[in-house]
């Protein structure tokens, strides 16, 4: 057994609105450069639908993961090292920028500068990519909430699964009709796998692991662009920077979480669904669970890899291997080991990739309810929402195929349990006695069940997140670990360095980000092209950081007033 | 003239294709790329790419076995010099009009595919210019001892000498200066084109993966530099460091 520690989320998507704040602060703070306009590190998937870039999980097309050998080993679905080597001088299956969406800006200088005339000007869409007029026909979320379903829906390469599987019936199981559609929302971010396929694809060795916890990286001085990353990546949660010609990923925020705060896609959740923690993991036997026989068994396989911290066997190896008392203590008091591994209410995205996926997900009862109520039952009545689990087949197997290979007795029972909680939490916010049949229905004690209540319900700050600080006496060894993106700023960035575009070397992100700051802290003032032109030069107060009084930052004492003051 | 073509110019070459690689690799890892330009457009590219690449590896392949192997050791194993001629005249001119054929499509596509052709750089288009020629050059070379049948000029008694000469520091200027014309040109834009590798996105060629055959699929880094570990403090010019970033030991 070799412990290893590993940094997991789980999302609950029974609270997600869809409201994409996460993946627009998570895009203001990593992706809003040159070169990654396309690039969402965090993206929001209505589905059904075709998620982003469009059909990615139809592995059949696209080539990602891990697929088994006759013999039983793993292979990369895309094939062995010598026919990716000779794929690569054009990578034989890669995702065009048309399968992603060409990322566009408005001509909003127009507006302003339109000489008077009947017409009202309009900012027309330009193309990032070419700056030519551009007519705007997808983007990340273009089918969200269900927009063009009835004409896309079959698209959803899950939705052609169900309906492929039960083609005998004459009709498609998962229709599209206004009365009986369902929908919910699935945030994806990288999955920093235990056993990521973008990583053993990489002909340059760029893409690593942190021993530490586990977050998966781009070398970014090492990156040489083969683009063989984003094949392999099932989830195409690796995206090609077409400015600085690298490959780019989701960071888990590891400067964030080094000093013990939660990603940026998590701090920022309206819904409050993210939870972060620790895994501990056997590193020895990733490649065997991986390896499992049927796909079926691979989500039980992979929750076998994750230890118990307060198993004394393991808290001895986690001992040997190094990893620190605190750490151990965050592992016990871990919310995603709670969600996936004691309570078993949250699934792997795809464990039929065989990646070992350590985002994991809280399967929607909402669905369900919804479609209860519109009917007039009770929702939360129990006996009414353990038949419906059973009979509503259509979100269940659509969940199944999402989070269990297939497998609709897992997302059955999980859905019981979650079932099982509003039911008797019900009873006890009405002031009456929680009723101890309705844990046991679902193996729990009502102990348990409460526990798992407070963890989904109140989910405080402190218990959704808890993430063990990277060791002091080793900040200095933090800073600049060699993967940084560099930060934007402002036009200069990608200018040509002597070898083309971002050659050179990068800025420390500590430098780029205190001249970004400067700059935003001077640069933007909406009012400059008042007439009068009196708040030129002024710092918008909005992106004060609070520290220093820049140039601007108080308005300039009027000449007369001063020398006035002066003869007085 | 003579002396400096082929006595002086080798070397400055070499200086610059060495140092010029040192110093890149040194000073700008983080603009080593292939900068693929496949996410803009992969329908020609994908005819394109692989004809030239695979092409130019034949040809690079047949300039080592022509310019470093002696004549005297092909005789040796009984290849005489009418055999050793056809063959490489044959799959040589394969694999240059293979190369000539890639890269015309590449260039087309560089130049009518709008995204890629606003993707390239000054420097790109030199270095087209220069690669361009250099294939051209050679397949010329090749036309006229393939015209001129069995009186072709022998460049393993010319060129070869004085290319291997060249790296046993004692340039043999007289041979080389013996070849016919297209061999002198083809030489002084290939040498050219060797100059400007190191400041171009040719250098990709340089760190091609062959190393993925051998490596473990999962790479483990660790922040600790006890482990294989993550680099230490940034290469190029040595960083100005204060004692604590000095790692213990």
């Amino acid at each position: 057994m070799r412990v290893m520690a590993q940094m997991g989320m789980v999302m609950n998507l029974d609270k997600c609105i869809g409201c994409h704040t996460c993946s627009v602060t998570c895009k203001q703070a990593w992706t809003n450069r040159a070169g990654t306009e396309y690039v969402w590190f965090n993206n929001v998937e209505t589905r059904p639908g075709q998620g982003y870039p469009r059909r990615y999980e139809d592995q059949e097309t696209w080539k990602g993961g891990w697929e088994l050998t006759h013999r039983g080993n793993l292979k990369l679905k895309a094939g062995g090292r010598v026919q990716k080597l000779l794929g690569i001088f054009a990578s034989p299956v890669q995702p065009k920028l048309a399968d992603y969406y060409e990322p566009w800006t408005y001509d909003y200088q127009t507006l302003v500068e339109a000489p008077l005339g009947d017409d009202f000007p309009v900012a027309r869409p330009k193309s990032l990519i070419t700056g030519d007029n551009t007519k705007i026909t997808w983007s990340a979320n273009w089918d969200d909430n269900l927009g063009g379903s009835s004409e896309m829906g079959h698209l959803d390469p899950i939705v052609a699964t169900l309906n492929e599987k039960v083609r005998r019936a004459s009709e498609d199981k998962v229709r599209f009709e206004l009365e009986q559609t369902f929908m919910f929302y699935l945030p994806r971010i990288c999955e920093h796998c235990l056993n990521p396929s973008c990583m053993a694809s990489c002909p340059s060795g760029a893409i690593y692991k942190r021993e530490e916890d586990g977050i998966v990286l781009v070398d970014q001085d090492r990156c040489r662009g083969w683009r063989q990353c984003i094949t392999g990546c099932p989830y195409k949660k690796i995206y090609f920077n077409h400015k600085s010609g690298k490959a780019e990923k989701c960071t888990f925020c590891y400067p964030r979480i080094e000093v013990g705060l939660p990603t940026v896609c998590s701090e920022t959740c309206v819904g409050r669904l993210r939870y972060l923690g620790l895994f501990l993991y056997d590193a020895d036997r990733v490649t065997e669970a991986a390896t499992t026989p049927d796909e079926g068994d691979l989500y039980e396989a992979q929750l076998d890899l994750l230890l118990d911290p307060n198993d004394p066997e393991v808290v001895a190896a986690a001992r040997r291997d190094g990893i620190p008392d605190d750490w151990m203590d965050a592992a016990r008091r871990s919310p995603v080991y709670a969600l996936a591994k004691t309570y078993r209410v949250a699934l792997p995205l795809h464990p039929e990739y065989r990646t070992m996926p350590m985002v994991w997900y809280v399967p929607p009862l909402s669905p369900i309810v919804d479609v209860l109520s519109s009917q007039g039952h009770d929702a939360e009545d129990q006996g009414v929402l353990f038949g419906a689990i059973e009979a509503l087949r259509i979100p269940v197997d659509y969940l199944a195929e999402l989070f269990t290979a297939g497998r609709t007795d897992i997302v059955t029972a999980v859905l019981q349990k979650l079932a099982a909680m509003r039911a008797y939490m019900r009873d006890v916010s009405l002031g009456r006695d929680g009723d101890p049949s309705i844990p046991e229905a679902v193996g729990m004690s009502e102990e348990a069940l409460y526990e798992m209540y407070r963890l989904m319900a109140i989910a405080k700050y402190a218990d959704r997140y808890v993430i063990p600080s990277a060791h002091v006496e080793r900040a200095h060894e933090l800073e600049e670990l060699g993967c940084s993106l560099d930060y934007d700023e402002g036009p200069g960035m990608y200018e040509s360095g002597p070898f083309g575009e971002a050659s050179g070397r990068p800025a420390p992100v500590a430098v780029e980000t205190f001249n970004a700051l400067r700059q935003r802290q001077t640069s933007d003032s909406p009012t400059s092209t008042t007439a009068s032109g009196e708040l030129r030069g002024r710092v918008n107060l909005l992106n004060w950081d609070g520290n220093g009084a820049p140039d601007g930052l108080f308005p300039d004492t009027p000449r007369e007033a001063t020398t006035a003051e002066e003869q007085r | 003239m003579s002396t400096f073509l082929w006595g002086v110019l080798p070397y400055l070459c070499i200086a610059s294709l060495v140092g010029g690689t040192i110093w890149r690799y040194r000073y700008d890892k983080f603009g080593w790329t292939t900068r693929s330009s496949q996410l803009y457009e992969s329908r020609l590219l994908r005819i394109g790419s692989p004809l030239f690449h695979f092409g130019i590896l034949l040809v690079f392949i047949g300039h080592v076995g022509g310019l470093v192997i002696p004549e005297s050791w092909t005789e040796a194993v009984g290849v005489g010099e009418g055999l050793y001629h056809f063959n490489a005249l044959l799959f040589g001119g394969i694999a240059g009009v293979c190369t000539l054929v890639g890269i015309l499509i590449l260039v087309y596509r560089r130049r009518t595919t709008g995204p890629v052709f606003m993707a390239t750089t000054k420097n790109d288009k030199l270095m087209y210019v220069l690669l361009v020629a250099a294939i051209l050059l050679g397949l010329w070379t090749t036309l006229v001892s393939v015209g001129a049948g069995h009186e072709a000029h022998n460049y393993r008694e010319t060129v070869s000498p004085w290319f291997r000469s060249v790296f046993l520091l004692r340039p043999d200027d007289a041979a080389m200066a013996a070849a016919p014309i297209q061999f002198h040109i083809h030489s002084i834009v290939g040498m050219l084109l060797f100059a400007l590798w190191p400041f171009t996105r040719l250098v990709h060629a340089f760190t091609a993966p062959l190393h993925y055959l051998f490596r473990p699929y999962i790479v483990y880094r660790s922040r600790d530099q006890r482990g294989q570990g993550s680099r230490s403090p940034r290469p190029g010019w040595s960083s100005v460091g204060t004692s604590d970033r000095e790692r213990r030991p």
